[in-house]
């Protein structure tokens, strides 16, 4: 199985219409969404069938019994994270800024503190011939990661035999970004021809060295600004980091996502590029053969 | 007064928005916690920069003292440490740096050491005080950076905080360290639905909530319905712009070399005002 991961560093490059038309193009019988903080891919693809659901517990937050704490005051001085806060007599846990380690539930000379299992978002898997998984992190949880790694476990369940997996990957490059790159064969980054799009971009390359997956870049409305389109490209030939293509800016992708729509299905500039694109990627990919889909063409 | 500037997707101008806002206040702290990807710094090139190195502790053990009964590793949570051959191993990106594993240590074999995890860096734009937090490529959690980045915010003037994309644990640090919170809406679908998100996280910190549509080229009405619906106030629209789009590509700062965008940021800056009385 190849997995191909579409990161960008930057948000709102076009990671997601992306990932939709490859998608559509490869006619795809397994993809993800990893953008946990804020999943989109669902809006514009539609597998058909009513989604499995399941709770997400990423892991403890700690409770104090009002009737058994004595307000010493032993947790909040061992607490790292400022997450015990004072209401009158007792002691409460701030449930945003506890992350469940247990030291308060330790040190408690009164037993008043438990660890409570905490769920911290919700699973969707979609399956009608294809699987979709996709999730959703709950507001203000910092277990992106691991609800990440979570999405991309169901979908390898779901689909044990794809040759070929496509994944949405989130902005940044952090937790949940080095979990979207774990065991994919291909990071295809979307660019915006900006100097913050640069910048961004410089360092979502630099983050997908350090864990050796091999990467592609491809600019998104390229004609934005043709100079800092160069920029991008020269800095990625400079580097040795293959060019996939280039994306004219194009009001039809909007239209599209307004409409529910996926880009792939529009006579459109924009699509045509994406579509060269994709060939381009799955050549590096090693070929359609190889990636068991029809010749795109 | 502090401002949150956050829209839960990604692109949608929070950067924009929060370096004009605070260059049209003139005197201002600008904020910039969204560490991963940190570009206000590219808008306002601060200059007579400091930068200060950003620690997390870990656990070291010493071996000698250590009689291995495990009870670290079993006490830890995260699985962060493992005793292999009478030798602990920490996995440091998965460490919460809680300090359990020494709290629990019968023989005070595990002491903490600093390990950099980011730093921050602020100088001047003139008479705006430009703060950014950066992550060290590699590390997984944002917290510690953004925590010393909002360290900076000053009480007396305005602070506007340029806050990651999402509404994961380090949007809700940003929001909760402000007075208000500004949600910059894109007018799409995907737009919509990740504002939808963030609404919910400011409204349950209870912060007064004003709404900017950005790249607007023609009304996108289900925007305008939601925001009716909740009684958001529109506090401004910048319209889409081919001018703007190059403009914000090259590093130039709209209400700096625009009349018309000066219009627009020095309107919603007294929009924003009017909100909070």
């Amino acid at each position: 199985m190849k997995k191909l991961l579409i990161l960008s560093g930057k948000g709102g490059t076009g990671k997601t219409t992306t990932a939709s038309a490859f998608i559509q193009f490869a006619m795809a019988r397994a993809f993800a969404d990893c953008d946990v903080d804020a999943p989109n891919l669902h809006l514009i693809t539609h597998v058909g069938a009513e989604p499995e659901k399941t709770a997400f517990r990423g892991g403890n937050k700690a409770h104090i019994d009002p009737a058994k704490c004595i307000n010493c005051g032993e947790c909040a001085r061992k607490c790292r994270f400022n997450a015990i806060k004072a209401a009158g007599a007792v002691r409460y846990v701030d449930e945003f800024a506890c992350e469940g380690c247990g030291v308060c539930e330790y040190i408690c000379p009164r037993k008043a503190i438990s660890l409570q299992p905490d769920i911290a978002g919700e699973l969707t898997l979609y399956r009608a011939g294809r699987a979709f998984s996709t999730a959703q992190l709950r507001m203000g949880r910092g277990n992106s990661g691991k609800l990440v790694s979570a999405v991309k476990s169901a979908l390898d369940a779901a689909a044990p035999d794809a040759a070929f997996e496509i994944i949405d990957g989130s902005p940044g490059v952090g937790c949940p970004v080095i979990a979207s790159i774990s065991g994919v064969d291909m990071v295809l980054i979307i660019a915006e021809p900006s100097l913050a799009g640069l910048s961004d971009m410089e360092r979502i390359l630099r983050a997908a060295q350090i864990f050796g997956v091999p990467t592609a870049v491809c600019v998104n409305k390229y004609d934005v600004s043709p100079q800092q389109t160069a920029h991008i490209e020269a800095y990625c030939q400079s580097r040795g980091v293959p060019l996939a293509g280039r994306i004219p800016y194009d009001t039809h992708v909007p239209d599209a996502i307004n409409a529910g729509r996926c880009i792939a299905d529009t006579d459109c500039p924009a699509r045509d590029a994406l579509k060269r694109v994709f060939k381009n990627v799955v050549a590096m990919m090693g070929g359609a053969k190889a990636l068991e889909i029809a010749a795109a063409d | 007064m502090k401002l949150a500037v956050l829209s839960g997707k990604g692109g949608a101008g929070k950067t924009l928005v929060s370096v004009n806002l605070a260059c049209a206040a003139g005197k201002a702290v600008y904020v910039d916690c969204d560490v991963e990807e940190p570009n206000g710094r590219l808008f306002l090139k601060p200059t007579d920069l400091v930068c200060e190195d950003v620690y997390t502790m870990l656990p070291s053990f010493n071996e000698d003292s250590c009689i291995g009964c495990r009870r670290c590793v079993d006490f830890c949570r995260f699985n962060a440490l493992a005793l292999v051959r009478r030798k602990h191993r920490l996995f440091e990106e998965v460490c919460h740096s809680c300090g359990g594993c020494s709290l629990v240590c019968p023989m005070d074999a595990v002491s903490e050491v600093k390990k950099k995890v980011g730093q921050v860096e602020y100088g001047w734009h003139g008479r705006v005080r430009a703060v950014t937090g950066i992550l060290r490529l590699g590390e997984a959690s944002a917290m510690p950076v953004v925590n010393a980045a909002l360290a900076h915010l000053a009480e007396a003037e305005l602070s506007i905080i340029d806050c990651p994309p999402g509404s994961g644990c380090a949007v809700m640090g940003c929001v909760a360290s402000a007075d208000m919170c500004l949600l910059i809406a894109e007018p799409t679908a995907f737009g919509l639905h990740n504002l939808k998100m963030v609404y919910e996280l400011a409204a349950l910190l209870k912060k007064p909530i004003g709404i900017v549509i950005n790249r607007e080229l023609s009304p996108y009405p289900p925007l305008d319905e939601f925001c009716a619906e909740n009684s958001l106030p529109v506090l401004g629209r910048i319209p889409y712009s081919e001018k703007y789009a190059r403009m914000s590509a090259a590093g130039e700062i709209l209400t700096e070399s625009d009349a018309e965008a000066s219009g627009i940021f020095h309107a919603l800056l007294s929009r924003i005002g009017g909100e909070l009385q």
